[in-house]
């Protein structure tokens, strides 16, 4: 019998796995601003945005590429930008003004190296806390990451059902070797997909209001231009989206902005759960080092020590409570990170101070190799 | 009498505007504009960056989006660029759209994208109090320029002319007649247009330029301005501190959303 061509596994690099989870998503807007190592994901949207409707431009600037995905999105497509870094900086204004309006958006960063303009073609994972803290003002945040071209895949359409789901902006954070690895990927077939597209009032123009208290404390935004007519603004504003200055009803407004994924935290939250049952030694890694920590647990084993792996694919909100979990069964944790320890100080808050907390740390641009894992591990023990 | 409150929102009145300030008459001004223009207030929106003139969507009836400081013309280039059907004017001042705002101006102009941008200059930031702002003129007193503004102004109308703008024009709330008709070409445009709008701010600038009444500020638009026809047979010396009114370009050229919508189409075509 004749094998069929699987024509839904192919190799690609993380970009366009990115690029392409965009795409079955159904992202119809796409702006964004050149910057390494990300460029590949607006070239691949360029050339497949237009040929199914949706539209890509590139803006004269990151924060002008971050207001075109708000307008857009609030016109009723859903939207995107990728950037690294720097970029991410420049973002973050109006990353606040999305989380402030509750408009639904994907903010893709490609970690690389910094401060300023670092290292634009090695790897990091020093935006992490920039991804939680990086704009001014409280909020909630949903930040995932990725591992490999498959998780970026993956992790993409998650991140636009999460960002639909809770009306907010959701960062995918990867980093410079996820990016630009190419490896096999294997694509679901586009029906098998679940989609989440945000709620739409089914109330009459007259009755509504655009931030009108819900059970689940997320508000159904009408897209402009469906006879809902009401106002969008980054000021503390009421349930009609008119600012206010009313202390009960601007705190009420704030707390949501948290509570909303406080509330939500089970339904977020995941991590990938290797060999925990009876390891000795937790690794917590995330990103392209949870690579290194997956070879790191098995070399472990070979040398008779009980190593296991927790490796969140949701960085924020961060999972408390499962390291707390783990940390009641191990006798230390290695945090493993491409920075200098942003990820071990939530460890060590989350798993109050159950269990000593090693890190390993490496900021040079190069990867952390299994063998180092396995040195820290040796030295937890 | 002409009914205002068709398209207002009354339970935002009133207004956070100082008595005297010129937005209110734009604010007139536009709603007339959109009366004449006849388009359903659904298929309107409206975007506003930071300042006093960047409230006035709160108060109009339609679909309106009071965005980040210097940043409606990338948001609007996003909701027009979503869903080109909709009408989308920008609602600025000289602080909000030629400083932090600057390079967005300048790019909309160049790919013409078809919005309608209101920039209303009152040479000042009025709102944070009144410190010196790209069009304050050289040697007017701001909080930030206690001793004469020492650096020259932008000519805002220029400025969009030169970066490809397919319709700029200039008008002042004295002539608020006049100023109407150019809100409404303008959004009739198809492409990136502006009307450079001057309203004074006797709070911030005039207090501090002896023209802290009002009147006195009026007084001064009605003698500084000049309609185009009349400019063109000025000289030089008699144009010195004087500004052209009306009309500056108006132009058919190629528009941004259209280009895009004819991509995807042969795209289609060829599949
Ligand atoms: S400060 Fe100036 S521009 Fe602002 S409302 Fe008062 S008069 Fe108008």
């Amino acid at each position: 019998m004749k094998k069929k061509r699987a024509d839904n596994i192919c190799m690609m690099q993380g970009n366009q796995a990115c690029a392409r989870g965009a795409m079955m998503a159904g992202c119809r807007f796409f702006a964004g601003y050149p910057i390494t190592p990300s460029s590949e994901i607006a070239e691949n949207l360029a050339l497949s945005m237009p040929a199914v409707g949706g539209r890509f431009i590139q803006m004269e600037d990151e924060i002008g590429a971050m207001g075109a995905v708000i307008g857009a999105s609030l016109t009723g497509l859903k939207s995107m930008t990728a950037t690294s870094g720097p970029g991410f900086s420049l973002k973050q204004e109006n990353i606040g003004y999305a989380a402030m309006a509750e408009v639904p958006c994907v903010v893709v960063n490609v970690q690389r190296g910094g401060p300023s303009t670092g290292m634009p073609t090695f790897p990091a994972q020093m935006d992490v806390q920039q991804a939680r803290w990086g704009s001014h003002g409280d909020r909630g945040v949903i930040a995932l990451s990725a591992s490999s071209a498959q998780e970026t895949f993956e992790q993409t359409i998650r991140a636009f059902n999460l960002s639909e789901k809770y009306m907010m902006p959701v960062i995918l954070l990867v980093d410079e070797v996820v990016a630009h690895s190419t490896e096999k990927v294997v694509l679901p077939d586009p029906g098998g997909i679940e989609l989440f597209n945000r709620k739409q009032p089914t109330e009459s123009p007259g009755e509504y209001l655009p931030y009108r208290e819900t059970d689940d404390g997320i508000p159904v935004l009408a897209r402009f231009g469906t006879g809902y007519r009401y106002n969008v603004t980054g000021l503390c504003h009421d349930e009609t989206g008119f600012p206010t200055n009313n202390p009960e009803k601007i705190e009420k407004l704030i707390r949501r902005l948290t509570d909303k994924i406080e509330r939500h935290r089970k339904d977020i939250t995941h991590c990938h759960k290797i060999m925990l049952e009876d390891a000795d030694v937790a690794i917590f890694a995330y990103g392209s080092v949870a690579r290194s920590a997956r070879r790191a647990v098995f070399l472990c084993r070979e040398a008779g020590i009980k190593a296991g792996l927790i490796e969140p694919t949701v960085l924020w909100p961060f999972p408390s409570d499962e390291v707390l979990e783990t940390a009641e069964g191990v006798k230390a944790f290695v945090v493993a990170e491409m920075n200098l320890g942003q990820m071990a100080r939530e460890v060590e808050l989350a798993s109050k101070c159950r269990v000593e907390v090693h890190r390993l740390n490496r900021v040079d641009g190069r990867l952390i190799t299994p063998q180092q894992v396995v040195e820290k591990v040796r030295e937890a023990l | 009498m002409f009914d205002y409150l068709r398209y207002i929102r009354e339970r935002n009145f009133p207004h956070i505007w100082c008595s005297g300030c010129g937005d209110g008459i734009v604010l007139k001004a536009l709603i007339r504009a959109v009366d004449k223009l006849g388009i359903s207030r659904d298929e309107m929106v409206m975007v506003s960056g930071i300042g006093c003139s960047s409230r006035t969507p709160g108060y109009v009836d339609i679909n309106t989006l009071h965005t980040t400081h210097g940043r409606a013309i990338p948001f609007a280039t996003g909701v027009k660029l979503a869903n080109p059907k909709l009408h989308v004017i920008v609602v600025t001042g000289d602080g909000d759209a030629t400083a932090i705002g600057g390079n967005h101006y300048i790019h909309a102009a160049r790919r013409n994208i078809d919005l309608t941008v209101l920039l209303y200059n009152n040479y000042i930031y009025g709102m944070t109090g009144g410190q010196v702002s790209p069009t304050t003129p050289r040697g007017k007193r701001a909080s930030t320029a206690p001793f004469g503004n020492q650096e020259p102004a932008f000519n805002i109308s220029d400025l969009a002319e030169a970066a490809g703008a397919s319709f700029v024009a200039r008008g002042d709330v004295y002539h608020a007649q006049k100023l109407e008709k150019l809100i409404v070409k303008a959004v009739q445009k198809k492409g990136f247009s502006v009307v450079e709008i001057l309203s004074p701010c006797p709070t911030a600038y005039g207090r501090r330029n002896r023209m802290a009444h009002p009147v006195k500020m009026m007084e001064w638009l009605r003698d500084q301005t000049v309609p185009v026809a009349k400019w063109e047979r000025l000289s030089p010396e008699e144009r010195e501190g004087k500004v052209r009114t009306g009309i500056i370009v108006d132009v058919d050229k190629v528009e941004y959303t259209e280009t895009n919508d004819k991509l995807i189409e042969s795209l289609k075509a060829d599949k």
